[in-house]
């Protein structure tokens, strides 16, 4: 019986050792050198613009041509790397004075980099029409420099191999975000929002540390390597806790997301498209290497992140719902599709525990392919959330109205993008959607599931989520574009320019090819799922288990049937006696914008529903009195965590600690005075406690 | 082979044809509640006929969206109707999931329904969109749930399979108590989903309806006909949805299947009828309490059938 067990355990760390062997594949070689010459380019785009004086604008073309070339290389090596399916390990010893950098290139990994280099190279060159040197002078130099840097690191962690790779390129990944998000530093809420930002990012690399000390202690390596099962089961929830903390701070998932609106708000449009396209991903991405090293995880586990990715998915589109600000409301929609990710992930870990490996599939490619479209359509709103804020200079969803007239090519690609997020047939957002409920339902289909059919209980929660995503983008996109523009700023606009609606068009296009011809995904999307599912148990059917042809044609079918309906109307002679009127009004006749139906009124009865969790802040009321004066309304949703608790908490630790301030002076001898003070105190402390301690477990 | 070729042209033709037959049969039933003789139970296509000889009075503040909206809709409900099995025989396009897809093409076409309404700008449309996109909300945890039970019994994702799994089991052999708690919440969900009473009503055509009507205010002409015949083909795919949790008539010949088919749509349809005849409009504030029940009630359904 015990050798039964320890089977497949062994089999796991031998196939884990084949994956370290270097593979005698010349092709992912070079795969590999083209994806690190695009890491190089991208991380030294903004460089060349730092020697230029700053007035001229040739530095931030350089930096979005190399951004562009680096997209060019990346995506075609990494999709390359992905049809190629091997694994490629490079060590580089002795960087570091006795430890050797790691790095390893499979799949998984060309998988995520796909999506940074794709994202990367759009959000650049928006940035030409965004942010232009011309006009941002102060800003725009860092901002290219950094932001290169960012997807440079970015890249480097889905490289990394060891611990010392992964922490390096993941801190310079989160300080370059925050130098990001505090871009517009003049402004006081841009400031704090960076601060949280560094503050929670923070936290997150805390526990990082911790995760890769545990790892080390169990495997005396800094390998991403598998720890065998047998090494203590408190030592692997330590691990996976740890992981959760900090991938989850990173990913936004719902307790942890409290840094994300202020951040993803605050931050310039194509800024914020990249972290929310690509920078959270980056917590999937770690949680999913680190699982991978703990095999046969208990299903517990699996439940906690289905759990907690169903609250995200609900409750992140429930703050999105009582969202006054654009960026902030497609900040909270992040929440949700990073808890739709989750879902699969934690669909597929009930089934690794479990054994049953189709749920491991299902799961795993609905959260892979999520990660993928959610970057794309994502990126795709926040661009064109930016086109409107750079058009009518507004971020407030009440105060515009009518763009889709003024703003014809934005109007349409933000359709588009909404149309994806909310998941409806036939674009990217519903295949991915698909997976993730295929995964959840399957164990309500099988016999042998037990108990565990209540995992399909999740399904429920998915399609709650699902038209809550679709009251709310109903509510954005009918305030935004549609309508009578509802203030001057609205009124004076005009469609932007090429270099913004091109990176969009782009965008647009790769969702709409995935969600009508799926099966271009297919072959990418096998390989980067089989490098984590099939050593976990996963099945390798996923070409067959998926009807990828019928949905095709579904698809095919929707669009072509409104397409002969829109011919069939245009021909009959009825559009010919056609008349333009006001709307209707029942009667009434002087409408104006102000009596439109609001945003914040669309969404008032689903915030009203939710208002135990919303908690909403309401001031002003209704005119009263026979000679009614003047009377005003204004209600807001406040964040749960950070408004409600973090700030408050800091307020009161804030007082709690002011005699603290006497050591802050501000210069830095006197910091590196105290950094050397504690390292002594430390070593004094610890060195002799250690001692003790190792004579005492010595037998 | 020639069998269900014949049973799939049956079914495109019922799906095109049949639709607003089922709505003359709901008035039908009403006025002669009422006492009333009541119009001719084809008046659904002469008005439809009627509104596609008109002219277009289109609003100033509309663009495209306002125009798309009516044919996305009609589009997206006919597709469901390709997905969902009438009576016993097979539907014409199934496959692994396509009980997901229908749950999208229904939530497809609420989306530009209250988008071209909003597009108008008019204060009222966007009531009517509001509480259109608000309740979809509780609807469709209802019908997830409702679908989850029949996907629990027939192990299938696929709605071919699930419908019709219950008549192509023993009567002993079904869950009867999940059925009948998940056949009346789905009920539910089809006066909702459709606006009928107790949640909208539909009869009322301008200002005093809530829902639907309302949304579709600024629709006129050949743009109203889509509207109406959308509706009118989005109950007929619900009845024929509900009627699946309905324990069945187990028929031998195809010929029958299809006269029992039609039987039972005549039952929905006069039910329908009655409902609205009996009973008076909820309350808006109190139709989520009515959704959420549905809820409950197929929740407690699935629930049933975990063991």
């Amino acid at each position: 019986m015990e050798a039964l067990q320890r089977q497949p355990v062994q089999r796991w760390v031998a196939q884990c050792d084949g994956c370290i062997r270097v593979h005698d594949e010349a092709m992912i070689r070079v795969w590999m050198n083209l994806i690190l010459l695009a890491v190089v380019l991208s991380g030294l785009s903004g460089a060349w613009g730092l020697l230029s004086t700053g007035r001229h604008a040739w530095g931030q073309w350089v930096a979005s041509a190399c951004m562009a070339l680096a997209g060019v290389l990346g995506v075609g090596a990494g999709l390359a790397a992905l049809a190629g399916n091997k694994t490629l390990v490079i060590q580089y010893p002795g960087v570091l004075p006795g430890i050797a950098m790691h790095l390893k290139l499979d799949a998984l990994a060309a998988f995520f980099l796909v999506l940074i280099f794709v994202v990367g190279a759009a959000a650049s060159i928006y940035g030409l029409g965004y942010w232009p040197q011309a006009r941002r002078r102060r800003t725009a130099q860092k901002l290219q420099f950094v932001y290169g840097l960012m997807i440079a690191a970015m890249a480097m962690v889905t490289l990394a191999a060891d611990a010392v790779v992964f922490l390096t390129a993941w801190e310079v990944m989160v300080v370059a975000g925050f130098f990001l998000i505090s871009t517009e530093d003049e402004r006081a809420d841009t400031r704090q929002a960076g601060w949280v930002y560094l503050v929670a990012t923070h936290v997150g690399t805390l526990s990082l540390f911790g995760v890769f000390a545990l790892m080390h202690a169990a495997t005396h390596s800094y390998m991403l390597a598998a720890i065998p099962p047998a090494d203590g089961a408190v030592v692997r929830l330590c691990i996976f806790l740890l992981a959760l903390l900090g991938f989850g701070i990173k990913a936004g998932l719902m307790p942890l997301h409290f840094w994300l609106p202020g951040a993803h708000g605050n931050a310039p449009s194509h800024v914020s498209a990249t972290l929310s396209g690509v920078l959270l991903k980056m917590g999937i991405y770690g949680l999913l290497r680190i699982l991978m090293c703990l095999p046969q995880p208990p299903a517990a586990w699996g439940v906690v992140v289905l759990s907690l990715g169903a609250m995200s998915a609900v409750f992140g589109v429930a703050f999105a719902l009582g969202q006054h600000d654009l960026k902030r409301l497609l900040a909270y929609h992040s929440i949700e599709n990073i808890g739709i990710i989750l879902m699969g992930l934690g669909v597929a870990l009930i089934g690794v525990a479990e054994g049953h490996p189709m749920w491991v599939l299902f799961g795993m490619a609905g959260c892979l392919l999520h990660v993928w479209n959610h970057g794309l359509f994502k990126s795709l709103l926040f661009l064109g959330a930016g086109s409107v804020i750079s058009a009518t200079g507004s971020r407030k969803i009440d105060a515009l109205g009518g763009l889709a007239r003024l703003m014809p090519w934005t109007a349409a690609l933000f359709l588009l993008g909404a149309w994806a997020i909310c998941g409806l047939p036939p674009l990217n957002g519903f295949i991915s959607e698909l997976l993730v409920y295929i995964g959840a339902l399957v164990p309500a289909t099988h016999a042998g599931a037990g108990g565990w059919a209540a995992v399909s209980l999740a399904a429920v929660a998915l399609a709650v989520a699902g038209a809550l995503a679709l009251a709310c983008f109903v509510k954005v996109y009918g305030a935004v574009f549609l309508g009578m523009p509802r203030s001057k700023q609205a009124l004076r606009t005009r469609e932007v320019s090429l270099a913004m609606r091109v990176p969009m068009v782009v965008l647009a296009v790769m969702c709409l090819v995935i969600g009508l011809f799926p099966m271009v995904v297919l072959t990418p999307l096998e390989h980067a799922v089989g490098v984590w599912a099939w050593p976990m148990g996963g099945s390798k059917r996923l070409a067959t288990a998926v009807p990828w042809r019928e949905l095709s044609i579904a698809g095919l079918a929707l669009v072509t049937g409104a397409g002969l309906i829109w011919l069939l109307m245009r021909r009959s002679s009825s559009l010919r006696l056609r008349r333009a009127e006001p709307t209707w009004g029942c009667g009434y006749v002087q409408g104006t914008a102000r009596m439109q139906y609001t945003a914040s009124s669309l969404a008032q009865m689903l915030v009203a529903m939710l208002r135990w969790v919303l908690l909403p802040v309401q001031q002003g009321g209704a005119p009263a009195g026979i000679f009614a004066g003047r009377a005003s309304f204004h209600s807001d949703v406040p964040d749960l965590v950070t408004d409600r608790l973090l700030f408050r908490f800091w307020r009161w630790l804030q007082l709690r600690l002011r005699p603290m301030r006497r050591v802050h002076q501000g210069s830095i001898q006197r910091y590196l005075l105290y950094i050397l003070l504690v390292l002594f105190v430390l070593l004094l402390t610890l060195v002799p406690v250690w001692t003790i301690v190792r004579h005492m477990l010595a037998p | 082979m020639a069998l269900s070729l014949i049973n799939m042209v049956m079914h495109l033709v019922l799906l095109a044809a049949a639709p607003p037959l089922m709505l003359g049969l709901i008035q039908r039933t009403k006025a002669l509640l009422a006492g009333r003789k009541g119009p001719p139970l084809l008046q659904p296509y002469y008005d439809l006929y009627k509104l596609l000889r008109k002219g277009i009075v289109l609003s100033k503040t509309a663009t495209w969206i306002f125009r798309a909206g009516p044919m996305v809709t009609l589009v997206a409900v006919l597709l469901g109707g390709l997905l969902v099995p009438f009576g016993t025989s097979a539907a014409p396009l199934h496959f692994q999931g396509d009980v997901i897809l229908l749950i999208y093409v229904l939530a497809l076409a609420r989306f530009f329904t209250s988008l071209a309404a909003l597009d108008t700008g008019s204060s009222f449309e966007g009531m009517g969109a509001a509480r259109e996109v608000t309740f979809a909300c509780l609807s469709e945890a209802a019908l997830m749930l409702g679908l989850l039970v029949l996907i629990k019994f027939s192990g299938s994702l696929s709605l071919n399979t699930m419908l019709r799994a219950p008549a192509m089991h023993a009567f002993a052999m079904l869950p009867v108590a999940s059925l009948m708690l998940a056949a009346v919440g789905m009920f539910i969900v089809l006066l909702a989903e459709n606006a009928r009473i107790p949640v909208d009503d539909p009869a009322t055509h301008l200002e005093l309806t809530m829902i639907h009507e309302v949304m579709v205010l600024d629709h006129s002409g050949p743009l109203l006909a889509l509207v109406n015949y959308g509706a009118a083909v989005k109950l007929f795919v619900f009845a024929a949805l509900f009627l699946h949790f309905v324990p069945p008539v187990p028929s031998a010949s195809p010929a029958l299947n299809w006269a029992v088919f039609a039987a039972e749509m005549l039952g929905v349809a006069v039910a329908i009828g009655l409902v609205e005849s009996l009973m008076a409009r909820l309350r808006l504030t109190h139709v989520p309490t009515l959704l959420v029940a549905a809820s409950l009630l197929c929740g407690f359904g699935f629930i049933l059938m975990l063991r």
